[in-house]
């Protein structure tokens, strides 16, 4: 995993890809966002979507996993290189976060991120601060979600 | 079923400056370790000994998790007593302090604006800053989100 100084703005990613189905959207919204146009088919064909759909929280949440789970496999080569590992995380905020078209059940959701600032933390010298634009796309082409997220990545230590 | 339905809110009933308080919810650690497991499976929101290494300097929950757990809170507290037709995003979350183990949270809505949609006469805006709270008061995490609400009367201006 690189360190704050070794990424480069614009530097853009392909982070995974999900089918949301439709068992995983009704549990979702029943534990966290039970409105019933994420719960239930013949509610949200008579509600402005037209059919089940899933959570704006859930289309985001899917992003962080499939994150995690590629920071881990970059984790994994450097390690196995030899290479040593940089700290990321936690993310400090997001802000415009967009849900721009539902999530249907069966879309599949093409998720990609790309780095548009690096500064050094004024309060935390060690570490550097990450602004991180990404997208969700559908099968269909259209951006379902888009959003900013603000993280904290550790710098390269000094050596003497 | 028509007076349930008409008993719930319109965008002609919030105003501007109003304040709600949602909650207690007690969150414990099995259910920050579960939402991480599933959906942000790092080290600080999964293990106590990991999570003393990283800036968080102990367990806390995904920020995701809070926003998660926050929307279940509105949802119960007022949304679903709305006529809601979801949001179309959110301003700004800001994660300012974590969310640890056993906390008992509540979610503080202020009601920031309301405008007519300029394109549907059928819905309004309800922009709300949400902050959750732990027991003492002090804002872990806030949220700017403009609400879409069902006008109790398409185009009229109450």
């Amino acid at each position: 995993m690189k360190y704050f100084e070794d990424i480069a703005v614009g530097a853009r990613i392909a982070v995974g890809s999900h089918t949301f189905k439709a068992d995983e959207i009704k549990a979702f919204a029943v534990r966290f966002d039970p409105q019933p146009f994420h719960m239930d088919e013949s509610a949200a064909e008579n509600s402005h979507f037209g059919a089940l759909c899933a959570s704006g929280w859930h289309s985001a949440v899917v992003w962080m996993r499939l994150m995690v789970d590629y920071r881990r496999r970059m984790m994994e080569a450097a390690r196995a290189r030899g290479e040593p590992v940089a700290a990321m995380g936690p993310a400090l905020s997001v802000r415009e976060l967009k849900w721009l078209k539902p999530v249907y059940v069966d879309d599949t959701i093409d998720y990609a991120s790309e780095v548009i600032e690096a500064r050094v933390s004024k309060s935390r010298p060690g570490v550097g601060l990450l602004s991180i634009y990404s997208t969700g796309v559908n099968q269909r082409g259209e951006t379902v979600l888009s959003f900013i997220s603000t993280t904290f990545v550790e710098r390269r230590p000094v050596t003497s | 079923m028509h007076h349930e339905m008409s008993r719930k809110l319109h965008w002609e009933d919030f105003q501007a400056g109003a304040v709600t308080v949602y909650g207690p919810r007690l969150v414990t650690r099995e259910e920050i370790v579960a939402f991480a497991t599933e959906f942000d499976p790092q080290p600080m929101h999964l293990d106590e000994t990991a999570a003393r290494a990283t800036i968080l300097g102990g367990l806390a929950a995904s920020g995701w998790h809070s926003c998660c757990l926050l929307m279940r809170m509105i949802a119960d507290g007022f949304v679903n007593k709305s006529h809601s037709l979801g949001a179309p995003g959110v301003d700004e979350v800001r994660w300012l302090k974590p969310l640890r183990p056993n906390t008992r949270v509540r979610v503080r809505a202020t009601v920031l604006e309301t405008r007519a949609s300029k394109s549907r006469p059928d819905f309004g805006f309800v922009k709300c800053l949400f902050e959750m709270l732990d027991e003492q008061g002090a804002v872990l995490t806030t949220l700017t989100s403009p609400l879409m609400v069902a006008r109790r009367a398409a185009g009229a201006r109450q």
